[in-house]
């Protein structure tokens, strides 16, 4: 129970400083809304092109806003050498990744909570989808797991956040597709039908990466 | 380098030469044209083998990559990272002779197949593992952090594989490659895939030397003139 505690001392840090600032929320906020509304004239006024490209649409908006999210989480502890200060704590490396873990996944789901609903209303389906909200859950969480521990390595280069996506997006092709795969049928109302085996997929993604992530962030943080 | 270990590059050398000739030798003169495609179905010769290659390449990386995170041995990590700037070099070289194999058989430059796919996914992740390591402020923080990249992009090949996989079998595939090869075109693509791994181990054990070399010109800069 105390790794517990650590993990959320960690995150609720973050949700202070977050609540504080409102810098990331925000950001990323107008960033994916802007995507959705570009991708549409991107696509033009075809009917039938919604269904066809909405799912797409909504799921590059998270990615990409996503990927500029996860880039603060680590990017404000490289001021006033807070990293460093994090590092001192008397607590396994993997405690960090845990804490940090926490508050992106919590970030993007805060993004996609305002973000799922404008782009419902834009492309004029159902608002009340308990299915894509699984689905975003655990999309959010494969993404979370990849992009926290890539956005301790990009920021650590000279690069810095520019190093983010090129490392990030590779990686989470899977995670892409299937959410993608099984937003479809659930945007047009189809019954579960493939819908599982999507989300087994994008599960399994989840599982491997949360340990595997959490066995290697000892070696980022290291010094 | 010890004289031992100068032989044995020698020797390797000259397997990797003759295999090479012999490869080409049998790609271009012994091998009979194939009935459907044509003599454009040559390439398959080259394409396979470095196909091969690269996957080599890369899970050479994440065993090395792993042992160097355990023991912090840096051959370990120089022969990391020279199997994946090789890996890298044998990918490219799949991702042109495909297409330059496909359109004349096949009519189009590209599809979305999980084959293909994991290529272009596989060769988008090195290129991060040596852009990261290029961008590194410190070597020995690339070390870590390419280690660290090596191991969590291999582990992602089988899942994008099987996703895309998986993504193509609800579209319909023109694609229809008749398995069982004649015996001399299986001769022939063995020898081509012993030629190019010989020459994969050569270049890597190469660049790896380099990379060492250039640690120790490093260090020795590092120490203060007395």
């Amino acid at each position: 129970m105390k790794v517990l505690a650590r993990i959320l001392v960690i995150f609720w840090k973050d949700i202070l400083t977050e609540l504080r600032t409102k810098e990331i929320v925000t950001l990323v906020l107008v960033f994916a809304l802007l995507v959705v509304v570009i991708f549409n004239f991107a696509f033009g006024t075809r009917t039938g092109i919604e269904e066809l490209v909405a799912p797409g649409i909504l799921w590059v908006a998270l990615t990409f806003g996503g990927v500029l999210g996860f880039n603060r989480v680590f990017v404000v502890e490289k001021e006033n050498s807070c990293l460093e200060g994090l590092m001192l704590c008397p607590v396994d490396r993997s405690v960090i990744y845990w804490g940090k873990l926490v508050g992106s996944f919590t970030f993007m789901l805060a993004v996609a909570v305002v973000i799922t609903p404008i782009f419902l209303v834009l492309f004029n389906l159902p608002l009340f989808l308990p299915r894509l909200a699984l689905i975003i859950v655990l999309a959010a969480l494969g993404f979370a797991a990849v992009g926290t521990l890539f956005s301790a390595i990009a920021i650590n280069t000279r690069a810095r956040d520019m190093m983010l996506p090129i490392l990030f997006l590779p990686v989470v092709v899977p995670v892409i597709v299937a959410a993608v795969k099984a937003t479809a049928p659930v945007l047009a109302g189809r019954p579960w039908g493939d819908v599982l085996t999507w989300l087994q997929i994008i599960i399994v993604f989840d599982v491997i990466y949360l340990v595997v992530a959490t066995m290697v962030f000892e070696f980022v943080l290291e010094e | 380098m010890s004289g031992k270990h100068t032989l044995w590059n020698n020797v390797l050398f000259g397997l990797g030469l003759a295999l090479m000739i012999a490869a080409l030798y049998m790609v271009f003169l012994y091998v009979p044209t194939e009935k459907h495609s044509g003599i454009v179905q040559r390439i398959f010769y080259f394409h396979v083998p470095v196909a091969w290659v690269s996957f080599l390449a890369f899970f050479v990386t994440f065993i090395f990559s792993i042992l160097y995170l355990w023991k912090r041995v840096m051959k370990w990590d120089a022969i990391a990272h020279a199997s994946a700037e090789v890996g890298v070099i044998f990918t490219t070289l799949v991702l042109i002779t495909g297409p330059i194999w496909a359109k004349p058989v096949w009519g189009i430059w590209w599809t979305w197949d999980a084959r293909l796919t994991t290529s272009l996914v596989l060769w988008l992740t090195y290129v991060a593992y040596l852009l990261v390591r290029s961008y590194a402020t410190e070597p020995a923080r690339g070390a870590r952090f390419g280690a660290v990249i090596g191991i969590v992009g291999f582990i992602d090949v089988p899942i994008v594989f099987m996703t895309v996989n998986l993504w193509r079998t609800q579209h319909p595939s023109a694609i229809v490659f008749e398995g069982g090869l004649a015996s001399p075109m299986l001769a022939t693509l063995l020898v081509s895939i012993a030629a190019f791994t010989v020459l994969y181990v050569l270049l890597t054990i190469q660049s790896a030397n380099l990379k060492v070399m250039e640690a120790d010109i490093g260090y020795l800069r590092s120490v203060p003139e007395e």
